[in-house]
């Protein structure tokens, strides 16, 4: 199931060149952030859970999701040079399930690492709060990339679609439609953490179970399709 | 090696070049201006996807409808209720829809750069009697004119609505005109941002990415950083924070000098001193953003 050249050229592809520079600015972004916040007000729990769950949480992991589930597939199949993958004798849910294990593994390296370095900046880890909004990043990471990298093989417009997702659905319908906070990849994760940190600091809007359920069954199912989608993908012109 | 021919042959050598017919060109030169203002007009059109693929309308025309729905809700609830005042102010709209326009931005700059960067049709543009300069200003000037239709449109709704609805013309035509002021600014800034990192990439999904990095994140970063430092009562730096994010600089420029409520967490609006920095920031990059680009197409694809 796991072809390490497949992977070898998606790491290429994904952290080659300038790409790299912008999968490393928003952590470095947040680290930055989190030496501010901490010079301004000094350790302190809420602060640090509003600056994890606001920022890390909320636009930091998706964007990344975005970038590193998209960019795994998607420039391939843009410009063509995905025949040269196709035709060789793999199967398709293998080139999908190599891609997404990178996807997550580079998501994983620039958001949850972040993450885990920015908790422990701004508090110490007080409360567990760093290693809870830690395991929010890891897991969401796994159910952004696979529903990113399925947007990938679907849409030649994923990077908007995706970017429509995380910032349009999560948050802005999320904090006006409850709703639709039961469907949002960052409320399921929220609820992950929620079980580790245990106080009030860490809050989702889901139940444990439910949120379990749900993130398995998204990442499953995203790449089930993107695996189908895969083995009769057309290949068009641009436009 | 080659000799050099004489250009007139000797007497008695047939050899020479057929005259095969080919007619010179003999109408109108249009010229520099005309290429100039056909790349503007395409590229306009482009920003809206008129004259491209449906599938391409259907993002910016989508956008375009969320802009203006929320606008014609508002008044129609003004005219509902019969009130004095329109629920929200013509120069707060824009800030309010902040991520529509970024994401319109994000989504149309790459589309109007980075493609001829990637097919390299950039060479053939400057084999017409156009400069590097006409190139970046057509493309600056009609994705500027994109996102001033995009975030004017709704105020337009609005004023008609107001007027429509007797709310005194003079005190909306003066807040309308402020507010057309500060998204003129919005558009020209967010054009020159957008121009600016797309134009380095020929990738159109890394460019959108590049893009919404750099608005909404930075956004979120100092709304974050502004939170934080209202609640522990260091409301002389909410300002300053401002700076560094192009909707907030919008939001610091038109809340200094043209009527406007600040939006910042804890309402501050800047001094007059700071309102002068906040233009001054807004030029620079505006004009730095220019530079940036004319900079970029001297040595591309040649």
């Amino acid at each position: 199931m796991y072809d390490p050249t497949v992977a070898r050229l998606t790491y290429r592809a994904l952290l080659g060149r300038r790409r790299a520079l912008i999968l490393g600015a928003l952590p470095l972004l947040l680290i930055v952030l989190s030496v501010a916040v901490r010079g301004l007000t000094g350790a302190d729990d809420q602060t640090a859970a509003d600056v994890l769950g606001g920022f890390a949480i909320a636009t930091m992991v998706p964007i990344i999701g975005v970038i590193a589930g998209t960019g795994a597939i998607g420039p391939e199949i843009d410009d063509g040079s995905v025949v040269y993958l196709l035709s060789k004798p793999l199967k398709r849910p293998t080139i999908i399930f190599t891609k997404l294990i990178v996807a997550i593994a580079v998501t994983m390296v620039f958001s949850a690492v972040p993450t885990l370095i920015a908790g422990l900046i701004l508090n110490g880890n007080g409360q567990q709060i760093a290693v809870a909004y830690t395991v929010a990043a890891l897991v969401s990471s796994i159910a952004y990339s696979a529903l990113f990298l399925l947007l990938g093989t679907v849409s030649r417009h994923a990077v908007v679609f995706g970017l429509v997702y995380a910032l349009v659905w999560e948050a802005l319908f999320g904090s006006l439609v409850p709703g639709a906070r039961t469907l949002s990849v960052q409320q399921w994760s929220l609820a992950v953490a929620h079980k580790i940190a245990g106080g009030d600091l860490v809050t989702s809007e889901v139940g444990l179970t439910t949120a379990t359920v749900l993130l398995v069954a998204v990442t499953v199912l995203a790449t089930w399709y993107a695996g189908q989608k895969l083995r009769t993908l057309k290949l068009a012109g641009e436009e | 090696m080659a000799v050099e021919q004489p250009l007139t042959s000797p007497a008695g050598d047939q050899t020479r070049i057929h005259d095969i017919g080919y007619r010179g060109y003999d109408g109108p030169r249009l010229g520099r201006a005309y290429a100039r203002r056909s790349l503007y007009s395409q590229s306009l059109r482009g920003a809206y996807g008129l004259g491209r693929s449906a599938k391409s309308k259907v993002l910016p025309m989508l956008l375009f409808a969320v802009m203006c729905v929320p606008a014609a809700i508002m008044v129609a609830v003004a005219v509902a209720t019969k009130a004095h005042e329109l629920p929200v102010a013509y120069t707060r709209y824009a800030i309010m829809m902040q991520a529509v326009i970024s994401l319109y931005v994000a989504a149309q700059a790459p589309q109007s750069v980075s493609r001829d960067l990637r097919f390299k049709t950039v060479p053939l543009y400057f084999s017409r009697p156009i400069e590097t300069a006409d190139y970046v200003r057509a493309k600056f000037a009609s994705l500027a004119s994109a996102i001033f239709i995009l975030t004017a449109a709704p105020l337009l709704v609005m004023y008609v609505g107001a007027l429509l609805s007797k709310l005194g013309f003079a005190h909306q035509t003066k807040q309308f005109a402020e507010g057309l002021v500060s998204v003129a600014l919005l558009s020209l800034l967010f054009a020159g941002i957008g121009l600016v990192i797309a134009a380095v990439t020929p990738r159109r999904g890394f460019g959108i990415a590049a893009v919404i990095a750099v608005m909404i994140i930075s956004y979120g970063a100092v709304s974050t950083l502004q939170a934080i430092a209202d609640v522990q009562n260091h409301s002389g730096v909410i300002p300053w924070i401002g700076l560094f994010s192009p909707v907030t600089l919008i939001d610091g420029v038109q809340s200094a000098f043209l009527g406007a409520t600040a939006r910042n967490p804890g309402a501050v609006d800047p001094s007059t001193a700071q309102g002068v920095v906040y233009v001054l920031v807004v030029l620079a990059l505006i004009a730095g953003s220019y530079g940036l680009l004319v900079r970029r197409y001297k040595k591309v694809g040649l």
